[in-house]
């Protein structure tokens, strides 16, 4: 019975795996649906930004901000790197760093040296073991990633941008196409590529208050900004996606594996009673 | 009475949206009251309230904690900002990701690769306060 009994041991161990990775997937259905609503409750914001930015890109000649310029020589690049700070998620975070190591192995061969700004434990853990320079990280943004969090890693890249440490600034993040499949995408943040307008009727120009630099600057910081705060609450959706698609493979598997061992643990069963059985038989003979 | 389309969203969220006769926002310049058909318009907002009046003579408030308001003829739209913000935010958001790089220091410093990353994080983080500082002093 001895056989029987390891295998017995097991199918507890993993039942109770089990219990843990369905509650898990069920946490992570709930959390998805909320994770999408802020994703599309940020929607509004940034379109009525993009919107105010292309005009500006065409309307505005007196004051051109820094990130709408682009620089003829890229000495530096900066990438903003995307993860999320708990794993058990799949390959959601591995495919957003093979990404982005990807093109920045493009850039360090031309000899263009790399920059990161890592959002979220995940990418913060696995730049270390890289050979691009870290310079701003935010950690621990939790479920509800908040725009207040981030500004900080991003002021960083924007001000490197400004002072000219980097000439580039591109996003790696997963976008969320459904629940199923989440898909890495690098954009360009800055400089800002001018938007497709349909052609103005008539030209017109705000009245700029308290002058066009100021609010020019504000509201450019503010555009990357919800960028940046877009794909992060995207990217909060896709984890709990990938996490809940894990989770339920995860939990099937774990099915498949006790349903395997309870067949073994009747067979070892069977044979011990059976030869019990012969035993009992046999010495019966003997008597 | 003509009226004219409001929106008032923050990065996070949609924060209102509907029809009012007069919006009255807290330019940096001065208290902003937009009509309808008012010429476009584009400002920087202070802390402060926005106030919606409707056309049934009710007012709506919203505290906003600074933002921008843009305005065309037949459309205003408050992009509200989540936080409260200032010229000192680079200051603060270096320092806090200096202490956060600070505590990583004192968990690992056994790993030695791991404590050098560390300390070329932390001086780059130092120089980027020190930079801050040194602007801030040719500002005043």
């Amino acid at each position: 019975m001895a056989g029987a009994k390891e295998i017995r041991t097991q199918i507890r161990s993993i039942g109770n795996t089990r219990k843990i990775t369905k509650a898990m997937e069920m946490v992570a259905a709930s959390k998805m649906r909320r994770a999408q609503d802020r994703m599309n409750a940020a929607r509004p914001y940034a379109s009525r930004i993009r919107g105010v930015v292309a005009h500006l890109a065409h309307a505005h000649p007196e004051y051109r901000h820094p990130y709408t310029v682009e620089r003829d020589e890229v000495k530096s690049v900066g990438y903003i790197v995307v993860s999320s700070d708990r794993g058990l998620c799949g390959g959601l975070n591995v495919n957003v760093f093979r990404k982005a190591i990807a093109a920045m192995a493009e850039w360090q061969e031309s000899g263009t040296p790399v920059k990161v700004a890592v959002i979220g434990r995940k990418a913060s853990a696995f730049f270390k073991r890289f050979s691009a320079e870290v310079v701003s990280e935010t950690t621990d943004l939790g479920d509800t990633p908040e725009l207040e969090e981030l500004i900080g890693a991003v002021k960083v890249m924007m001000d490197g941008y400004l002072e000219g440490t980097i000439d580039r600034l591109y996003i790696v993040s997963n976008e969320f196409v459904n629940t199923m499949t989440q898909s890495p995408v690098t954009e360009q943040l800055i400089p800002v590529k001018p938007e497709q307008q349909e052609a103005l009727t008539h030209h017109w120009d705000y009245l700029y208050e308290p002058d066009s630099k100021e609010v020019i600057d504000l509201l450019m910081d503010r555009y990357i900004e919800s960028l940046v705060y877009q794909s992060v609450s995207e990217n909060s959706a896709c984890e709990q996606a990938a996490r809940m698609v894990a989770m339920k493979s995860a939990t099937d598997n774990a099915g498949k594996l006790i349903d395997d061992l309870k067949l073994a643990y009747n067979k070892a069963r069977q044979a011990a009673i059976t030869q019990e059985l012969s035993e009992i038989v046999g010495g019966a003979a003997a008597v | 009475m003509s009226t004219i389309q409001v929106e008032i969203v923050s990065a996070e969220e949609e924060i209102w949206s509907g029809e009012g006769t007069m919006v009255f926002a807290p330019g940096v310049a001065g208290e902003l009251g937009i009509a309808p058909k008012h010429t476009p318009l584009i400002t920087q907002l202070k802390p402060g309230d926005v106030r919606v009046s409707l056309e049934n003579g009710e007012q709506q408030f919203f505290f906003i904690s600074g933002g921008i308001l843009e305005v065309q003829p037949h459309l205003v739209t408050v992009l509200s900002d989540t936080a409260l913000r200032g010229d000192d935010l680079d200051e603060e958001a270096a320092r806090q990701a200096m202490k956060q790089a600070e505590e990583r220091l004192k968990d690992s410093s056994a790993d030695d690769k791991d404590y050098a990353d560390m300390k070329a994080e932390l001086a780059a983080y130092a120089a980027q306060i020190r930079a801050i500082e040194k602007l801030k002093k040719l500002r005043n």
